[in-house]
């Protein structure tokens, strides 16, 4: 138990960086992740080349075939790149209670993982995360915005993990 | 805050000689059970200013409990252009015939005097202008000025409380989460503010997101989840110091949903470990934690009873989210939910007969109570999006988020009468979420 001033927050915030801390939502909404997509061991690769992200059916975690392939493509480039981690960011559409859909967002995170590691990632190189519903990348309120923020992201970085 | 929180009140019984009340039409009495369809007219004139530093107070103080009242929906404020008498001092007898050609049922007079070191005194009375009498002893609240809004929510409780024969929920607070930014870039945190929505303060910054306070039994602490480190994890904040504490720490895991069991030694709430949530409860000050449910399904969102025994939650071991009940130390649970649709964020009421949830059916979502069997659901609202239930004080009113749609969506908060009726917004600076009530401040 630690009991935390409101100063050592306002450090903790300011410290944290932008593609290690999921409070960033990594490679979410905005940014480029570093290096060039020219580079297959840049980071800017895997997000864009290999594809950082699925998809999910309403209120499910179960991985499509295309999903599935997308992931294998992951597993691939994290053996072939070591000395990057990930934490996977499970998301939820705004269709659900806020604490439903944090749960079913760590369902889609850890449904990630495990693939992951069945696909032989190391498990001490991947964490997960979930952001329920807090984090929508769409912001209408249909079906066609939905199907993007039920999602899963790889967010990779170099170096071990963060707490 | 901690002005307010420190303070004490002087309760006086004033010393005058008590009318008698029953007359031939009996005393002045709402039977809220009973369905309220015409709120009682009242009169509030401006209370009586004792001396030169309280007019602003005599004015100001008499506004707030007439707003409290008619915010219930179950009084309406007469006007004061409509007054035939007027009210030049507090002793003075009262001019029955004056308020009743108004059609002023209930009329409350007061006073008000400023003392040494910042201090306020509260006065008044409550007439049942009909019976021409005093509905119960006068009384005095001593306090210090800052307070001023406090005590008139004390005077409205307590004209509330005689007049409904219920404990008031005015003198309460509200902690919920403050919103800013466009919807795919939300910015969140804590704030807290009287229950009209006055005296709004800041408890975190928008540095990380956070989710969901829950007050203590006795107001003076916050359960919350907060991504600080990156990952949703409980903590308890200190609500005069604004001092907190992380409440589970172990890697890997989230935690949210939490609760506070009814004597505020314990808290429930949701684990998840390998993309299953189950719930556990811990002891505030730590120790180790009990796993209350195992099952592959989600668990979420534990509320205890108010006797402690019990605890509703939500699981969608059925394959959808429905309500169930459970020993407050784990066990075989009951479903209580039976109706279409998803059911979640179950709150036990503060009476203990009913449950208030947040349903979801053919794309509308709903607030509604049941009884804690599951018996008599009712839906009290409807709309795009209604979720997250807190209940009054007293259980009469319950509290919600409400979210409008599209890509300009926003939340905001809501308060709703058990009945159904006097759907209200609560003013808040900006959008705002996840309100939780709390109880009757001392």
């Amino acid at each position: 138990m630690k009991h935390i001033t409101k100063a050592a927050l306002l450090v903790a915030a300011l410290s944290a960086s932008a593609c290690t801390n999921p409070g960033r939502f990594g490679a979410g909404a905005d940014g480029a992740m570093a290096g060039s997509v020219a580079d297959p061991a840049s980071p800017a690769y895997f997000q864009q080349a290999v594809g950082d992200r699925i998809f999910f059916a309403v209120d499910q975690s179960t991985l499509s075939p295309e999903a599935r392939d997308i992931l294998a493509k992951q597993a691939t480039w994290l053996a072939d790149n070591p000395e990057y981690t990930a934490i996977i960011e499970g998301h939820a559409d705004e269709q659900g209670t806020r604490e439903y859909n944090l749960a079913l967002g760590a369902r889609r995170a850890s449904a990630v993982q495990t693939f992951l590691i069945d696909r032989g990632v190391a498990p001490h190189r991947l964490r997960t995360v979930s952001f329920g519903k807090e984090r929508p990348l769409e912001i209408c309120s249909e079906e066609s915005c939905y199907s993007g923020n039920r999602r899963a992201v790889t967010v990779i970085s170099a170096g071990g993990m963060t707490s | 805050m901690s002005l307010l929180r420190h303070l004490t009140f002087a309760l006086a019984l004033l010393g005058f000689a008590q009318t008698a009340t029953a007359q031939s039409g009996g005393p002045l009495r709402i039977e809220i059970t009973e369905g309220v369809i015409e709120p009682l007219p009242f009169a509030a004139p401006a209370f009586q200013a004792e001396n030169s530093g309280a007019g602003e107070f005599a004015r100001t103080i008499a506004q707030v409990v007439a707003a409290d009242l008619a915010r219930t929906g179950l009084f309406r404020e007469i006007p004061a252009d409509a007054f035939i008498s007027t009210v030049t001092n507090f002793s003075s007898p009262i001019q029955y015939a004056d308020w009743k050609a108004i059609n002023a049922q209930a009329l409350i007079t007061g006073a008000v005097a400023t003392g040494a070191n910042g201090k306020l005194t509260v006065k008044f009375r409550v007439f049942d202008v009909f019976s021409q009498g005093q509905l119960g002893d006068g009384l005095q609240f001593t306090g210090s000025t800052d307070s001023w809004r406090r005590m008139a929510h004390k005077v409205a409780d307590a004209v509330y409380s005689r007049i409904t024969g219920e404990s008031g929920y005015f003198d309460s607070r509200v902690v919920f989460v403050s919103e800013t930014g466009p919807k795919n870039a939300r910015r969140k945190r804590l704030a807290i503010m009287d229950y009209d929505g006055a005296n709004v303060q800041y408890l975190t910054d928008s540095s990380s997101l956070v989710l969901a306070p829950r007050f203590s039994p006795t107001g003076d602490r916050i359960l919350y989840t907060s991504f600080e480190t990156g990952f949703p994890r409980i903590y308890m904040m200190d609500v005069a110091s604004v001092g907190r504490q992380a409440l589970d720490d172990q890697p890997g895991t989230m935690t949210f949903a939490p609760r506070f069991s009814p004597d505020g030694n314990t808290v429930v709430f949701s684990l998840e470990s390998g993309g299953n949530t189950d719930i556990y409860r811990m002891n505030v000050n730590g120790g180790s934690r009990q796993r209350l449910t195992s099952a592959p399904s989600i668990e979420t969102g534990p509320s205890f009873s108010p006797d402690g025994t019990k605890i509703v939650f939500s699981s969608d071991r059925s394959g959808t989210p429905q309500l169930y009940v459970m020993p407050a130390t784990g066990g075989e649970a009951k479903r209580i939910s039976f109706g279409p649709g998803r059911y979640n964020t179950p709150v036990w009421s503060p009476r203990g007969d009913l449950v208030a949830f947040t349903k979801q059916n053919a794309g509308r979502f709903h607030i509604g109570v049941m009884r804690s069997d599951g018996s008599e659901e009712r839906l009290l609202t409807a709309s795009f999006l209604d979720e997250g239930p807190t209940w009054s004080p007293n259980g009469r009113v319950i509290m919600f988020t409400r979210e409008s749609q599209g890509a300009n969506g926003a939340p905001a908060l809501y308060s709703v009468d058990i009945s159904g009726r006097n759907l209200r917004r609560v003013t808040t600076p900006g959008a705002a979420s996840d309100p939780a009530w709390s109880p009757l401040q001392k």
